[in-house]
């Protein structure tokens, strides 16, 4: 069986999807992102999914599963690279991925991790202000 | 009923002896219909142009117009159904052009024996069959017409522009069907992936009404943009229209909903301004 390779990149964790993504690769993704955030330590995991013709349903759920167990470990998760068509087809399906961030390109992701990171080290009362500026579509 | 070799013949040298009477009732026949709208000079130049590529043709012993020798014929009757359909005349108008030289030829013939009467018969379908391929050529470049100006309005009237660093804007002008939004939404999204933009405005100042198929389209624009990274926002809502969402009552949820173009810029000028500043 194939399997996503996890790159270390600083504080970062990057995951580049470029293989079809069956159920099992998806679940592998799953154990091995969690197993990797424990060893290394990371605050924070992009998930690139540029490569990806068709996210399905199950697909969506392993992400936003991927996002929750990170969470747990303190790391944050952005998804990022999704493509227009797939989009356009996660909208028509009436699947809109609740729970999980995602920013147009890796770069855009890593600036988003990285105000994530400096928010936690502000005060509380800024934190609010900035809430409606970032990507998520948690409340979507 | 085609023409054999000889009654096309005897029409060639008709139409050679007798061009300046044929000519002149042609075209007297053509201004009548056009009533007007094209000069008897230019008139009177396309009707000669075409008596001489009939003769031609006929001199040729065309039996139909798919014959070799009614190549120029077949040319001069595209061109001129091409020149009139983009002129605006009508397709009868067009057809009348043509079907005039029967009158003219028979204003010309001699009718004192039966074999007059077959021929003119024979030519007449001859001519017939010309006015139907002029006809042809008429809905042909209509059609054309039309292909391109729906598509020059598509393109008009879905252009992504970038108002700022990071932030491209969708003017939308006119009513949004589902196969405008479709393109709308595929543009907006490529452009935010090529452009790398995690802002996009949607501007809706030009939509002469939005009623609940719209406001599907457009929110699922913008829930598809934020699947994709991109915050959008609302622009351009005049008073009737928000009027008129608040009575159908539709719902932005947590989209951002601005009166004016400006006023969205400014809003995400400042939203970037507040994540520079950190």
């Amino acid at each position: 069986m194939e399997r996503v390779p996890i790159l270390k990149i600083g504080d970062i964790l990057l995951v580049s999807i470029q293989i079809d993504m069956e159920d099992q690769v998806a679940l592998q993704l799953q154990e091995d992102l969690a197993d990797r955030i424990v060893a290394t330590g990371c605050h924070g995991v992009i998930i690139d999914i540029s490569a990806l013709d068709i996210v399905d349903s199950f697909v969506g759920r392993t992400l936003a599963t991927i996002a929750a167990i990170s969470k747990v470990l303190d790391a944050d998760t952005v998804v990022v690279g999704m493509r227009p068509a797939v989009a356009i087809t996660l909208v028509e399906l009436g699947l809109s991925l609740p729970g999980i961030r995602t920013a147009l390109n890796v770069e855009l992701g890593m600036d988003l991790l990285a105000r994530e990171r400096g928010e936690d080290d502000d005060e509380p009362d800024d934190e609010d202000e900035d809430e409606p500026g970032a990507s998520a579509v948690a409340t979507s | 009923m085609t023409l054999s070799a000889d009654e096309a013949a005897r029409f060639a040298a008709l139409l050679e002896e007798n061009q300046e009477a044929l000519v002149a009732a042609w075209t007297d026949r053509v201004t009548t219909s056009l009533r007007g709208r094209l000069s008897h000079a230019e008139l009177q130049r396309q009707t000669s142009e075409m008596r001489r590529a009939f003769q031609q043709a006929l001199a040729g012993a065309a039996q139909d117009l798919t014959t070799e020798a009614a190549g120029e014929l077949r040319a001069q009757l595209a061109d001129l159904s091409a020149t009139r359909a983009r002129q605006g005349f009508t397709a009868t108008e067009t057809a009348v052009s043509v079907f005039a030289l029967k009158e003219a030829v028979l204003n010309v013939l001699d009718g004192s024996d039966a074999t007059t009467l077959r021929d003119y018969v024979a030519f007449s379908s001859f001519v017939d069959e010309a006015a139907l391929f002029t006809f042809d050529s008429y809905v042909r470049v209509r059609e054309e017409l039309i292909a391109d100006q729906a598509e020059q309005l598509l393109e008009l009237s879905t252009p992504v522009v970038k108002l700022w660093e990071g932030v491209v804007a969708v003017p939308l002008v006119g009513t949004l069907d589902s196969a405008r939004a479709q393109v709308v939404m595929e543009r907006l999204l490529q452009t935010l992936v090529d452009t790398g933009s995690p802002y996009a405005i949607i501007d809706i100042t030009g939509v002469p009404a939005v009623d609940t198929q719209v406001a599907q389209h457009v929110l699922k624009t913008v829930v598809a943009a934020r699947l994709m990274g991109a915050d959008c926002i609302i622009s351009g809502i005049r008073p009737q229209i928000a009027q008129t969402i608040v009575a159908l009552g539709i719902e932005f949820g947590d989209i951002a909903t601005k009166a004016s173009l400006a006023d969205a810029l400014r809003y995400v000028l400042a939203q970037t301004g507040k994540k520079k500043g950190r």
